[in-house]
């Protein structure tokens, strides 16, 4: 099937299918000033979070990573960047590394250069406006499922997810490989009893090693807490759905990493440099491997769910997919798309697959999901550090 | 309408669904018909034992293991957390060996 798709082309030839202005708030403090610039701005969105104080090391710098990420997604057509000024994570170096890896307008904001709060946001809504009017001249163009990285992700598993939802993702995940475009396969806590199996698609030896050496690691913040992982992971409603053990809730969730090759590695909120099948480093947490995929560039989410969720990003359209037919009655509000009708019989894999890879071109296109009309702006950062 | 999914012909359970009560007589390809025990039915998406499972023996789905039998299990028997262990990330059991590791590292 060919398939039509339409985004907007950046200068840097990367390709946006929304076309957002970010108000990226670098500190917790800053969060409040940023969410007034989204009330005062249509067109604009932002993010609450707790971060970007007293963090060092490698903690301090996967946040870093993370914000940085969210501003240089190719959905995102401008950035105002806000700080209070006193802060761990300067919004100057946040903004001065966006505008260092691309040429998007980006400013800065600082509350306390800006004599507080009213006059800060009156000054982030001044610029926002400009960018809202300027990104609004840009017209969509034809582009192909080879510009666009899909981050994909499973969430409220039951145990039907392993069986309908995400083969079908993993079709599409083999799909969007074949046509020259990029597919995240995350959250390494919910690929532990699957790596085996991941490890035997490697690229090579390196990338097995570094497959085994994630796993390890987050196996072993489990050893370090003292519990079973079960206490947390499968959750009461994986339980609840039928999800007996977390080496199940894996076996099931891999399966949306389809049969591709595994190409490449990435940490938390990295770019990938490879096409076609990668894996990043994320914790099982939908939010905060939502946001590692986003930041790491992702332009859209495919989000596979057997309980039910409202999840969604505020600068990539998160595309929604029961795993059986009653959920998606039941919590139409939420979801998207359904693929029960794999287990009924009613829909191979693969015609639920390409089912999806049009709602993928359709969605890319400009169709809103019910995330996006939610106005769902999820954003969580994976902390690896303590704060200090 | 099916009643339950085998994932591959090596595994010792099946996913019912449709939601099966006790006593329902369910037709295992390759199995002896199984009859299901539980007496609260098994619910859609969970699974029944299609064979004897003797504690400390590996539970099979999608043709991997997914844990381990943490007593008996009769053919037709829920398989769920009550008689079913997972084997990693359990800090619970574990010497402590694999964490010195990594710290080590």
């Amino acid at each position: 099937m060919d398939y039509k798709l339409s985004g907007y082309k950046r200068t840097d030839g990367t390709v946006g299918i929304r076309n957002h202005v970010l108000i990226l708030p670098t500190i917790v403090c800053a969060t409040q000033a940023a969410m007034n610039v989204t009330k005062l701005v249509d067109g604009t969105v932002s993010v609450v979070h707790q971060h970007g104080c007293a963090q060092v090391g490698v903690d301090y710098e996967q946040t870093f990573r993370t914000y940085v990420g969210m501003g240089l997604n190719p959905n995102v057509y401008g950035v105002v960047v806000m700080g209070l000024g006193c802060e761990t994570h300067q919004g100057q170096s946040v903004a001065e590394e966006i505008a260092k890896r691309t040429d998007k307008p980006v400013e800065l904001v600082s509350i306390q250069d800006h004599s507080g709060t009213l006059q800060a946001t009156a000054e982030a809504a001044k610029i926002a406006t400009r960018m809202v009017q300027d990104a609004s001249m840009i017209e969509r163009e034809p582009i192909r499922f080879s510009d666009l990285i899909v981050g994909t992700e499973c969430g409220g598993s039951d145990a039907c997810s392993g069986l309908s939802a995400n083969p079908a993702v993993g079709y599409v995940s083999d799909r969007i490989a074949q046509s020259g475009g990029t597919s995240i396969l995350a959250e390494t806590t919910e690929l532990i009893g699957a790596e085996h199996l991941l490890a035997e698609r490697a690229k090579d030896d390196h990338v097995a090693k570094r497959v085994y050496e994630v796993i390890e690691a987050m196996e072993n913040r489990a050893f370090s807490m003292g519990v079973d992982i079960r206490t947390g992971n499968p959750s009461p409603g994986n339980r609840k759905g039928g999800l007996t053990t977390l080496e199940e809730k894996s076996l099931g969730a891999a399966a949306k990493a389809g049969s591709s090759r595994l190409n490449e590695l990435v940490s938390y909120a990295e770019r990938p440099s490879e096409k076609g099948l990668v894996w990043m480093d994320t914790p099982g947490h939908d939010i905060e491997q939502l946001t590692g995929m986003t930041a790491g560039g992702a332009q859209l989410v495919l989000f596979t769910s057997g309980r039910g969720t409202p999840t969604g990003s505020p600068i990539a359209p998160v595309i929604k997919i029961s795993t059986n037919s009653l959920m998606f009655e039941t919590m139409n509000d939420n979801m998207d798309v359904n693929t029960g009708t794999i287990i009924e019989g009613k829909e191979t894999i693969e015609e639920a697959g390409e089912r999806l890879m049009q709602e993928i071109a359709t969605v890319a296109s400009g169709k809103r999901t019910k995330a996006e009309i939610f106005k769902q702006h999820d954003f969580g950062i994976w902390r690896i550090g303590p704060t200090f | 309408m099916r009643t339950h999914v085998i994932m591959r012909p090596i595994d010792n359970v099946a996913t019912a669904i449709t939601t099966l009560n006790a006593s329902d007589t369910v037709l295992v390809d390759g199995f002896d018909d199984v009859t299901i025990l539980s007496v609260d039915g098994i619910e859609f998406g969970h699974k029944f034992a299609i064979v004897e499972i003797k504690q400390g023996t590996d539970i099979i789905k999608y043709g991997e293991i997914i844990g381990v039998a943490s007593c008996d299990i009769q053919a037709g028997e829920h398989v769920h957390v009550h008689n079913v262990d997972g084997k990693r990330g359990r800090g619970d059991v574990n010497d402590g060996l694999q964490t010195k590791r990594i710290q080590k590292n």
